[in-house]
């Protein structure tokens, strides 16, 4: 399956008709878990309203490392097997991400002020997870800072296996610290430890994200494919054009 | 393959030891940028005191993001890198000699010049042994991380401030253990824990470290 999707046109094919059918179930999944979630869910008991905050800021949390390791899944399988679309997986993948940790990043602040009484608090999981934005940053950086493209997302990919260190630090870190952040409460070995009318929406809402990455990334995978191919063109035509007063090796790095 | 790395630690130590002056810039920014603090903070003995082994720890590790581009960079330009990888030894090793050159002329000269900045920010009496201590296990760490951040932007446009965006971010353990080290020792709790986790640290990136760097020179080296 994965191999047959090294060819560009194949995959096309197929992302062309998968698309819509994550983007309509994302739609329909965050829709119906935001209205569980803000009128049908009840208030907390301690927190009050504010719990709602907890819909998005943990979903885009579990997202922030599920991306992350789509990104490292998909630069290993570039660096190692040389997959054509393994490199422009992690590329398309990596701004997703990296929005998803500025989102859990916000919405843990707006959580906090009511909660603990601060925006920010420099404790394990908060800073780990801010390690996790400037990762995919970093990545992001990496891949547009050379001029032969191929070099770039090679580089970045390295870099994106370097960075798995921090995912173990990011889940366990609530475990190995004393933190203001609390522990995990609904992965856990013992089952949920929340009621199933708050379970319900957080699932959908994971849900929800989970195919609205799927559908960003391979629009974004269609997108870097085009984008690559025009560069091809428009390096050929240059070639095409003017051979004697092309630099020898300059289009070739 | 000993034989060949110690050839290439010997070759990086007599550079640097010809060219004093790139380890005395990376030394000299470290005690500027620990400078400011007293200036402006102000001079309170009590402040500074508090402050001292974060300014420290954090002052050392932005000195040393200016150290790593002449790891590789040099080498690279010049062809020598290329020359280098074709020798049967492996390119791993030639990281770990390389990282090694690199603690010897740019993070010892640091380990050395932080007491002395110690007395001038007023650090109580106590931190001194576990910030020594701490730097002597924690550098190595930042040795081998900046020679993976290094070997990643060999050739990129404006390598230097990617260098530092990739590698800040990776060091961060670092300074939290090294400076809660002199922390624990002024306040009067047990430093071994902090210690300890700084010489894993910098055992993990040993292992680690030569590995990823290795591929990225290959990466580099491939065009």
């Amino acid at each position: 399956m994965i191999q047959r999707l090294a060819n560009p046109a194949r995959f096309n094919r197929l992302a062309g008709r998968t698309m819509p059918w994550l983007a309509w179930g994302a739609a329909l999944c965050i829709g119906a878990a935001l209205w569980l979630a803000l009128a049908v869910s009840p208030a907390d008991y301690q927190q009050g309203e504010a719990v709602r905050i907890m819909y998005v800021h943990v979903p885009a949390a579990w997202m922030a490392l599920v991306a992350y390791a789509f990104v490292a899944l998909a630069s290993a399988g570039g660096l190692v097997w040389k997959h054509p679309l393994a490199h422009v997986a992690a590329q398309a993948a990596a701004p997703v991400g990296a929005a998803f940790t500025f989102l859990c990043l916000v919405t843990g602040s707006l959580w906090g002020k009511p909660m603990w009484g601060t925006w920010w608090v420099w404790d394990a999981r908060l800073t780990s997870v801010l390690v996790l934005f400037f990762l995919y940053l970093g990545f992001i950086a990496l891949t547009a800072a050379f001029d032969e493209p191929q070099r770039g997302e090679r580089a970045a990919a390295i870099l994106a296996l370097v960075g798995v260190v921090n995912v173990p630090v990011i889940k366990f870190s609530v475990d190995w610290w004393n933190t203001l952040h609390q522990p995990a409460s609904v992965m856990k070995m013992s089952g949920p430890a929340i009621h199933p009318s708050m379970l319900w929406p957080l699932l959908l809402m994971a849900l929800g994200f989970t195919l609205y990455f799927g559908a960003v990334v391979l629009v974004r995978m269609k997108a870097l494919l085009l984008a690559r191919r025009a560069r091809a063109m428009a390096m050929a035509q240059v070639h095409r054009a003017a051979p004697a007063a092309a630099e020898p090796g300059s289009a070739h790095g | 393959m000993i034989a060949a790395l110690g050839l290439i630690l010997r070759r990086e130590l007599r550079l640097a030891l010809r060219q004093a002056g790139e380890s005395a810039t990376v030394v000299l920014f470290f005690i500027l940028a620990a400078l400011l603090f007293p200036l402006g903070v102000g001079p309170s003995p009590a402040t500074l005191a508090r402050i001292a082994p974060g300014v420290l720890w954090a002052t050392a590790l932005l000195a040393a993001m200016l150290s790593f581009e002449r790891l590789f960079q040099p080498d690279f330009e010049d062809g020598s890198l290329e020359q280098l990888a074709l020798s049967p030894a492996p390119l791993e090793g030639l990281v770990l000699a390389k990282a090694l050159a690199h603690w010897l002329t740019a993070a010892a000269p640091l380990i050395v010049a932080a007491p002395v900045l110690g007395v001038m920010l007023n650090l109580p009496a106590e931190g001194f042994v576990p910030l020594i201590a701490g730097m002597a296990l924690g550098t190595p760490a930042i040795s081998l991380i900046g020679a993976v951040g290094a070997a990643l932007t060999l050739g990129a446009r404006r390598g230097g401030v990617l260098l530092a965006l990739l590698v800040i971010p990776l060091v961060i353990p670092v300074l939290i253990f090294g400076a809660a080290a002199v922390e624990a020792a002024i306040g009067g709790f047990p430093v071994r824990a902090h210690l300890t986790a700084l010489g894993g640290i910098s055992l993990g990136a040993l292992v680690l470290g030569p590995w990823a760097a290795g591929a990225a020179l290959r990466q580099a080296l491939a065009e």
